[in-house]
């Protein structure tokens, strides 16, 4: 038999279509490592405006990573990896290891790529051309920093299995808890293929019980506002548009700082193909993902769970006809 | 260099990204891998407190291998001067200059004039804030001394006594294997960046300097920077676009508290204050005062005005526009002088606006225990800071040296406002004024600095309405008067800049520093911020995005002097006024208006072009000849080699710092000779170099900040969602030091020097390293300085730990590099302590030191734990 998800459970109309008149453009977040400096100021910017209590005065010694990783408390988070490999390398060298990209470099631009001569990428009159010798301090070390966030993914496990509907997708395309209707089943907790999203157990704050994670400044965005975290972003590492736009601007931005040897770059949740149909908030990094805590090959939970339901209902069709041949054979 | 710009100017860092997007080369110089380092095109490590061998370095590759800009070099800079022969160079007395005096430890500069200049009556030691020698940089040329080019000249450049060649004799030994060696950098490394920065000068571009507090805070602070001046104007980076020295203030309009000061020894407009010795009146100041070409040239206009401003019309011709009322100057009142005179008992009582000396000034505990001796401390800040509860929870409470009971000081806490709920305006490196709204009323009792000091005016002045003493007059005839706002009565803090701005005799705003009069008929609170409020707009609140204009970005904020952009822009064209290319062309002479013409405002005469002549008996900036950009001195040149103005000598060289490892790999001398420091108990010293004593303090330590917090923490240390992001005191240390010392990563280390010792949790990284210098591997520890005893998240504080020894020409502390010990786990408790402090080495008399030093086995664990 032709393994194929059947039409069993039928799914309301996905956005944008769900909105009608009233869907806007999708929108999303473009983090580009290359440009972070560590500052945190995204982290601080978005507990302010959400009102995100902080959560432990806890010294991690994890390099200054004090704040460990994305939660109930926490919807952006800063890591810092020190590694003991250069920044840069010869953009031959960085070429090589794009090569080696797992995301396909966000489509058909990362082939012809390869095949530039060196230096055709703009990179502006500096001096000297990145592959120039160097002296030998300093260098075999850099120190990778990174804002992580909700991806607002295309397929998103956690509306899926919310049995309150509190989760919904905006009319931006994002992924909004409704605390007034989340009643705490934590379902989406273990639904999230990030790990992202959590359960507010701080006492005396807002939301205690509730789940909870970045709503890309829902508020914001109804106003015409960036998010906050953008915002605050002082060098634009954090870069929040219009999701198509954003995706065209991230791979011309990949092959510039490929051509400029920055060792190691790819784009992360930038692939529409990928298992949770693709990022609403992408990256840029510049190592595999598991080096900043991130799931390499992510899959929406829920995925499968229509197949599985179909094989469910077929397997429950196949057994309820046996049993009843059974029976007719019975009387036989 | 000297700058961790990423961490500390994360928001100013924007334009260093972009310009690295642009495809700058970013270099950064620093003792730790940072923030900055990180995303730099290339980092060198250097061994903390020798960046003037580096920098010296630099001099050296330039001169060795004919990198100068030679025109510029030439027309632009006292390079050509000759010098006279009695002049006695570092090289030539092992680490002095000549005019040394030793009973006084300071210089004479008598002997680093130019050759056919007048000898100069003035001692160069900026001793007890002299009026005759000050920060303004025109080193008091009396009137009447030469002005334009100096007597002897050699425009070859090869009179083996004319500045270029003393300079290159004096840095001649400064090779890339000599400066690998005092810095524990390679020689490479040394290359790399001295081709970097010569391939990015010249006519057709320009590469410029950063720094901040990396810099300033050593014993010879002011000649690092001096050596950086001395590299921009070799390559001709100053005065031009792309070029420059950028020095990144500490934090919010420090720069605004220079330029209207809270500095003791200026007045607003780097205007000397007047000192008790000098018995001037305000003619005599005046004279003393006025350079004989230059913005210095109508110091008259300024300082009566100023006065005018003060006292408004009680300032008359007849009175001397009420100079007498100025308080005068005796000595040395900087901040650390005013501690040690809480000691000693000579200062009762004190008011610290927005400072935490007990957390964040050099040997924190000696201001405790100083602070201990007031009579009252007025305290003004948002929170209740370590400053203001030493009295009750002092460290030196807890190891027994103080009680409670004993300590007289009566603590006034006032709660501040904050920057949201106050308005006012911020000055910022760039000499940038902004205007900031208030966004909401503060709450409770805070106030504003302003309604705090003009309703303390207010109060003292009706208490003293009757009074018939004369010392009081002063303060009784002040222009007090401003329009109060509001249910708090704020001071309307527009009215203050539009008196600072200056008005002329009818009331009109002035809207340049030229307008401004000598006779009276002109008031000004700051002659170089004169124009900010011109035609009645308050400039520094205009906010003009810079796409919507030119590259200078001239409608965004006001920037002192007439919204110059650039100082010294005349520079940005050849002596004959035309750019010096066109890609790199900022202001030149138009033939046809007869003007200079360009993209910024002309720091020089506008009429005067490449032509001008001075006329006999001109003045001012007509005394400068049309081919020279530096108006800020009387020649018009700008001072690679100064001989005068600066106390401690008229070239960089290279010292040690007051606390270190190592001799001087240079010269016999050690350390700056007039280093400021204070022998006293409570202010002992490490042995340092080939001292007995000295290798009980093996490790160079050097403090810092970090983005998370802000300085001494009052505005971080107890807001929870910075707190939580750097929540405790640490020290950063090398695998290879942990390796050494048995540091565990996430245990605890103690940090000892001969003040104090302090605990902090070990963070092992490769981002510092362990350097090969004068042939022995020397380590470094990282200390941040933010913590304390008071807030959500406390710790010891670094400032404990470091020494009382200051630059002698501005008086700032060295934090940035000393010496110390380190062991692992935590610092015992109570008087134990000071034991363990006590069982180290210190000196406490020049010279000598007091204690034998003492076994300390590396591995052994601190008691207490």
């Amino acid at each position: 038999m032709m393994r194929r998800p059947l039409p069993v459970v039928e799914r309301p109309d996905a956005w944008p279509a769900s909105y009608g008149d009233e869907a806007r453009p999708r929108l999303g977040f473009f983090t580009d490592t290359t440009l972070c400096i560590g500052c945190k100021a995204c982290e601080v910017a978005c507990k302010e405006w959400n009102d995100v209590p902080a959560d432990g005065y806890v010294w991690t010694g994890n390099s200054y990573d004090n704040t460990g990783g994305l939660s109930a408390n926490t919807w952006r988070h800063v890591a810092f990896i020190e590694q003991d490999r250069p920044l840069h390398v010869a953009p031959s060298k960085a070429r090589l290891r794009e090569a080696e990209m797992r995301d396909g470099a966000a489509g058909p631009d990362a082939a012809p790529l390869r095949d530039r001569p060196s230096g055709g990428a703009p990179r502006g009159d500096g001096y000297p051309p990145p592959d120039a010798p160097r002296g030998d301090g300093g260098e075999g070390m850099r120190w990778l920093m990174s804002s992580d966030v909700c991806k607002h993914c295309t397929d998103a496990a956690c509306l899926d299995v919310c049995p309150t509907g509190a989760l919904f997708r905006t009319e931006f395309g994002t992924v909004v808890v409704q605390q007034d209707v989340c009643n705490g089943c934590g379902y989406c907790v273990v639904a999230c293929p990030f790990g992202v999203i959590g359960r507010r157990e701080i006492a005396g704050s807002k939301g205690v019980g509730m789940a909870q994670k970045c709503t890309l400044c829902y508020d914001r965005t109804k106003d015409g506002l960036e998010p906050a975290c953008a915002k605050a972003c002082p060098t634009e590492s954090i870069q929040f548009g219009k999701l198509d736009e954003l995706r065209e601007r991230a791979s011309r931005r990949l092959e510039q700082v490929v051509a400029r040897g920055f060792d190691g770059a790819r784009l992360y949740g930038a692939n529409p193909d990928d298992g949770v149909g693709g990022f609403g908030a992408f990256f840029l990094l510049l190592d595999e993902p598991e080096v900043y805590g991130l799931p390499p090959d992510p899959v929406a939970t829920t995925r499968d769970l229509p197949s599985i339901y179909g094989w469910m209902a077929l397997a429950a069709g196949t057994l309820g006809a046996l049993v009843g041949l059974s029976f007719l054979g019975g009387r036989r | 260099m000297g700058s961790n710009m990423a961490e500390n100017h994360p928001v100013a860092y924007q334009w260093v990204m972009e310009a690295r997007e642009r495809g700058a080369q970013v270099i950064h110089v620093d003792p730790r891998f940072t923030r900055t380092s990180a995303t730099a095109t290339k980092w060198v490590q250097i061994r903390a407190g020798t960046d003037i061998a580096f920098l010296g370095g630099i001099v050296n590759y330039i001169l060795e291998n004919g990198r100068e800009f030679r025109e510029y070099v030439v027309e632009y800079t006292n390079a050509p001067a000759i010098i006279t022969d009695e002049y006695r160079d570092t090289e030539d007395l092992g680490g002095f200059f000549s005019g040394w005096d030793e009973a006084s430890r300071s210089y004479g500069n008598e002997t680093w004039r130019y050759d056919g200049a007048d000898p100069s009556p003035m001692h160069g030691h900026r001793e007890m804030g002299a009026p005759t020698d000050q920060a303004t940089g025109f080193g008091g040329h009396s009137a009447g001394a030469p002005c334009c080019d100096p007597p002897h000249m050699d425009p070859t450049l090869e009179d083996p006594r004319c500045v270029f060649q003393i300079l290159k004799r004096h840095f001649s030994r400064y090779t890339p294997e000599r400066v690998a060696e005092i810095c524990g950098c390679s020689p490479d490394d040394l290359r790399f960046v001295a081709r970097a920065l010569c391939d990015n000068s010249g006519r057709e571009r320009t590469a410029s300097f950063v720094y901040s507090v990396g810099w300033t805070q050593h014993t010879v602070g002011v000649q690092y920077i001096r050596t950086a001046a001395i590299i921009q104007l070799l390559l001709g980076n100053i005065g031009r676009p792309g070029g420059g020295i950028m020095a990144l203030r500490g934090h919010a309009s420090i720069q605004g508290s220079t330029d209207i000061p809270t500095l003791f020894d200026i007045l607003p407009g780097y205007l000397p204050m007047p000192a008790a010795q000098a018995r001037h009146d305000l003619r005599t100041y005046i004279e003393s005062q006025t350079a004989p070409g230059g913005i210095w040239g109508t110091v008259d206009a300024y300082i009566v005005s100023l006065l005018k401003a003060y006292w408004g019309d009680r300032a008359t011709a007849e009175n001397d526009f009420c100079f007498d009322y100025l308080p005068r100057i005796s000595g040395d009142h900087s901040a650390y002088q005013a501690t040690l005179g809480m000691m000693d008992g000579s200062v009762k009582g004190y008011f610290l606006l927005g400072e935490n000396p007990a957390v964040g000034s050099a040997h924190s505990r000696l201001h405790r225990l100083a602070l201990a001796h007031l009579d009252w401390l007025v305290v003004r800040d948002l929170v209740e800071i370590e400053s203001a509860t030493f009295w009750r929870d002092a460290p030196e409470i807890e190891t027994g040296e103080l009680r409670t009971g004993d300590i007289p000081t009566e603590v006034f806490f006032m709660p501040a406002a904050s920057h949201v709920e106050k308005a006012g305006s911020f000055t910022n490196t760039q000499r940038l004024l902004q205007w900031r709204d208030q966004a909401v009323e503060p709450k409770g009792d805070a106030r504003s600095e302003l309604w705090f000091m003009y309703h303390l005016g207010r109060i003292i002045r009706e208490k003293l309405a009757n009074s018939t003493d004369p010392r009081d007059r002063g303060l009784l005839e002040l222009a007090w008067e401003y329009p109060l706002t509001g249910a708090t009565e704020e001071p309307d803090g527009e009215a203050v800049l539009r008196e600072i701005n200056g008005r002329q005799a009818d009331g009109t705003l002035l809207s340049a520093s030229a307008q401004l009069k000598a006779d009276g008929s002109t008031t000004c609170g700051c002659w170089i911020y004169c124009g900010c409020y011109a035609d009645g707009v308050n400039r520094t609140a205009r906010r003009k995005p810079h796409w919507e204009q030119g590259l200078e970005g001239r409608e965004w904020g006001w920037a002192w002097p007439q919204n110059r952009r650039i100082l010294y822009n005349r520079a940005s064209a050849d002596p004959q006024g035309k750019p010096w290319s066109e890609r790199k062309k900022l202001m030149w002479w138009d033939e046809a208006s007869q003007r200079w013409v360009g993209d910024d405002e002309i720091d020089f005469a506008p009429d005067h072009g490449p032509d001008y002549r001075p006329p006999d008996g001109a003045r001012a900036l007509a005394a400068i000849d049309g081919r020279r950009p530096f108006i800020a001195h009387p020649d018009g040149r700008a001072w690679i080699f100064a001989p005068r103005g600066v106390v401690d000598g008229p070239l960089p060289t290279h010292f040690e710092p007051e606390e270190s490892p190592f001799a001087n790999l240079l010269y016999p001398q050690r350390a700056n000779p007039p280093r400021q420091r204070f022998f006293r108990p409570a202010n002992p010293y490490n042995p340092s170099g080939d001292s007995p004593g000295a290798d009980a303090y093996p490790f160079v330590m050097t403090t810092y900040r970090l983005t998370e917090h802000h300085t001494a923490g009052g505005m971080s240390r107890f807001v929870p969602h910075l707190s939580e992001l750097q929540p405790e005191m640490f020290c950063e240390v090398s695998p290879e030091l942990a390796a050494l010392r048995a540091l565990e990563h996430g245990g605890w280390a103690t940090i000892v020097t001969s003040r104090s010792a302090i605990e902090a949790r070990v963070l092992v990284t490769e981002r510092i390293r362990p350097l090969d210098v004068q042939g022995k591997t020397v380590h470094q520890v990282g200390l941040p300085y933010h913590w304390g005893r008071n807030g959500i998240v406390t710790g010891d504080s670094a400032n404990d730990v470091v020494p009382l020894a200051l630059d002698p020409n501005v008086h700032i502390e060295e934090v940035k590099a000393a010496s110390c010990d380190i062991r692992p786990g935590r610092r015992p408790r109570g008087p134990a302590l000071r034991r363990l402090v006590e069982s180290y080495p210190r000196i406490t008399r020049d010279g000598d030191v007091t204690q034998a030093p003492q076994e300390h086995a590396p591995g052994t664990r601190s008691e207490g734990r």
